[in-house]
């Protein structure tokens, strides 16, 4: 369970997840927020308006999966580092997943990286292909990984040394 | 050990000067606190007990507690945690008691001014205190702000991460940004600011502040009194609590986040509330391994988004778990942890073993509020706020009156909530006083903002604990 061990379950999740059809046709922001607090700061950073205005600011988000274009700019503003993008359309084998990112060093572009599942455990290698820095908010690094692992694959680990 | 390279932080750093510690030549900056220059050489041990002479080191940092006395320059009883190094400096580790008759203290000295009268005096230069003297300033009174840190900005100087809340708050801001955003925004004609200024003292009888400045004893006779003095670190009892490597864990993100230093190699973290998720994320931005997060309730208290960020690094969070004993000689090298049953009952043959040379311990926060009891304000136990708080009414003052209160000292809660507080408390001031500004529209906001934020069911404890002391 969520409240016990920091991590949400497949139930919890399958209630924040776009459709299949809708993963396939492309970019989508995922939005991994299941408590009741008080935050609506990711309405206010979508500039498409696909997240909803909050009626009330301890409601959980909302977001229209279809006027969401995917383009990221949620995640360097959650204050929870809860939002994710995926893209299954990214190749023919290859999903792209950004997640928000605030530690150092940065990657580069290309890296060989170690791709963390949600426990923060190593799940596959993954190749950092996008880094956007935000000045005063969280970073947003673009990895690709197979597409059957989008879904997992929330967290990086650089190997250097 | 310094920190090098931050992803959020640069530490400005002034040159590096040579200091005496126990006959020992050691490196430090000039001006950073003495703590922080003794840590980075590797010294935990600041004093020893003065009954068992055990290893003692700090624990709050920030110059609450009295855990980090040392004898410095031959004055006994410095709080090293505040007080700044300087070249040459002459730091002994404290040992028994020292005589304070025949030691080289610095007399406080009269002033030799009148007393000094002022329209607001506001307690305590944090998110509270800021926004109570920028929402009085607006309203055109003019405000005292006093504050004993060198600064402004409170415990917002290490809150590196980004706030919750809505945009009317600085939401998706981080503490730090926040802090400078309220630091600008301080009328810096219709405010005096006051920095090293302690109030030592609130005399009802005459409505009198003593204040200690610069080794001066100044007198205040202000017409509204608004405190927001915060919070201290609550501690945990369990064998061997008191060795060093065994710090608040706000402690540690001041030591790490304000000051730089590197605070140990392991860290095993005791409370998975907001504090406690917040600090670990931060200590491994920091390049500091967090061993676990363990927690005596049965689930996290804090966010879950904080836990699940932690989680994604690889902390593993224990609920229903707490500390059985400390081991060390000199400090702290090994935690027992054990599992409690649903009535927090420890279970034998639980026990766990963690080498760590850091516990934080991040189990809560009590008000600050030694003011309110001495002048005279009516003060009630509610757990949910974390202590004693004083009673007030919708417009934050207190029982006696002209004096209010604004932030963690009303009960603690979120820095979100502090700010809006402490608008609240300066406008209701302010107006008390005969200002009418926009008041209100801007009274009516503020506490329907109040009220918006502490709606939610994260909020039912603090919404219990309110009810008992807001009074009509």
């Amino acid at each position: 369970m969520l409240e016990k061990t920091g991590v949400p379950t497949p139930e919890d999740l399958a209630k924040v997840y776009p459709s299949k059809e809708r993963l396939d046709r492309g970019a989508v922001a995922i939005l991994e927020c299941f408590q009741l607090i008080p935050c609506d700061s990711c309405c206010g950073a979508c500039k498409r308006g696909a997240i909803k205005e909050f009626k009330d600011i301890n409601d959980l988000p909302e977001i229209d999966f279809d006027i969401c274009n995917g383009c990221g700019l949620c995640i360097s503003e959650c204050p929870g580092l809860a939002i994710f993008v995926v893209d299954q359309t990214y190749s023919e084998k290859e999903a792209l997943v950004k997640i928000p990112y605030e530690f150092l060093p940065l990657p580069e572009k290309g890296e060989a990286v170690d791709a963390l599942s949600r426990q923060g455990e190593r799940v596959s290698e993954a190749k950092v292909v996008d880094i956007r820095k935000f000045k005063g908010k969280a970073n947003v690094i673009g990895i690709a990984v197979s597409k059957e692992l989008s879904l997992d694959v929330r967290n990086i680990r650089l190997r250097r040394e | 050990m310094y920190i090098v390279e931050h992803p959020i932080l640069t530490f400005e750093r002034k040159r590096r000067v040579k200091f005496l510690f126990d006959g020992r030549e050691m490196w430090g900056y000039e001006g950073e606190p003495i703590l922080a220059a003794l840590h980075a050489n590797g010294v935990r041990v600041l004093r020893r007990s003065i009954k068992l002479n055990r290893p003692r080191g700090f624990y709050c940092a920030i110059g609450n507690c009295s855990s980090c006395f040392m004898v410095v320059d031959g004055e006994p009883n410095v709080r090293t945690c505040v007080e700044k190094l300087e070249e040459g400096m002459v730091v002994e580790t404290q040992k028994g008691k020292r005589d304070l008759s025949t030691a080289k203290t610095r007399p406080l000295q009269p002033s030799g001014e009148k007393i000094r009268e002022a329209e607001i005096a506001v307690i305590g230069g944090g998110p509270a205190g800021m926004s109570a003297a920028i929402s009085a300033a607006q309203m055109g009174a003019k405000v005292t702000l006093l504050d004993r840190n060198p600064r402004l900005r409170g415990q917002l100087v290490k809150q590196t991460h980004m706030f919750f809340g809505s945009k009317e708050q600085h939401a998706a801001v981080r503490g730090i940004d926040i802090a400078n955003i309220l630091a600008n925004r301080l009328d810096k004609d219709k405010t005096d600011i006051m920095l090293d200024a302690v109030v030592l003292g609130y005399y009802r009888e005459d409505g009198i502040l003593s204040v200690k400045q610069n080794g001066k004893f100044i007198k205040i006779k202000p017409e509204r009194v608004i405190v927001a003095t915060g919070a201290q670190e609550k501690v945990l009892i369990f064998p061997n609590n008191d060795l060093p490597g065994i710090y608040g864990a706000g402690a540690v993100q001041a030591l790490m986040n304000e000051h730089g230093v590197v605070p140990g190699r392991n860290v095993l973290m005791v409370g998975a509330g907001n504090v406690g998720l917040i600090v670990s994320y931060q200590l491994m931005q920091a390049g500091i391994n967090v061993k676990a997060i363990i927690e005596a309730a049965c689930r996290i208290t804090g966010y879950w988004v904080h836990a699940s960020k932690v989680r994604r690094l690889g902390i593993p969070i224990y609920t229903s778990c707490t500390v059985k004993e400390a081991h060390g000689r000199e400090s702290l090298e090994r935690v027992t942890v054990w599992k409690v049953d649903e009535n927090w009952q420890p279970m034998t043959g639980t026990e766990m073993d963690l080498e760590v040379d850091v516990m934080c311990l991040a189990v809560g926060l009590s008000p600050l509020n030694e003011l309110l009891w001495q002048a005279g304000c009516e003060m009630k136990y509610i757990p949910e706020l974390g202590g004693y708080t004083t009673l007030r009414n919708e417009d934050m003052e207190t029982t006696v009156k002209g004096i209010y209160v604004a932030g963690d000292v009303a009960g603690v809660e979120e820095a979100t909530t502090a700010m809006v507080e402490g608008s609240l408390a300066g406008l209701c001031a302010a107006k008390s006083l005969g200002y009418v500004g926009r008041f209100g529209g801007l009274r009516d906001e503020a506490i329907n903002q109040l009220k918006i934020l502490r709606s939610g069911p994260i909020s039912q404890g603090v919404r219990r604990g309110l009810e008992q002391i807001i009074i009509g």
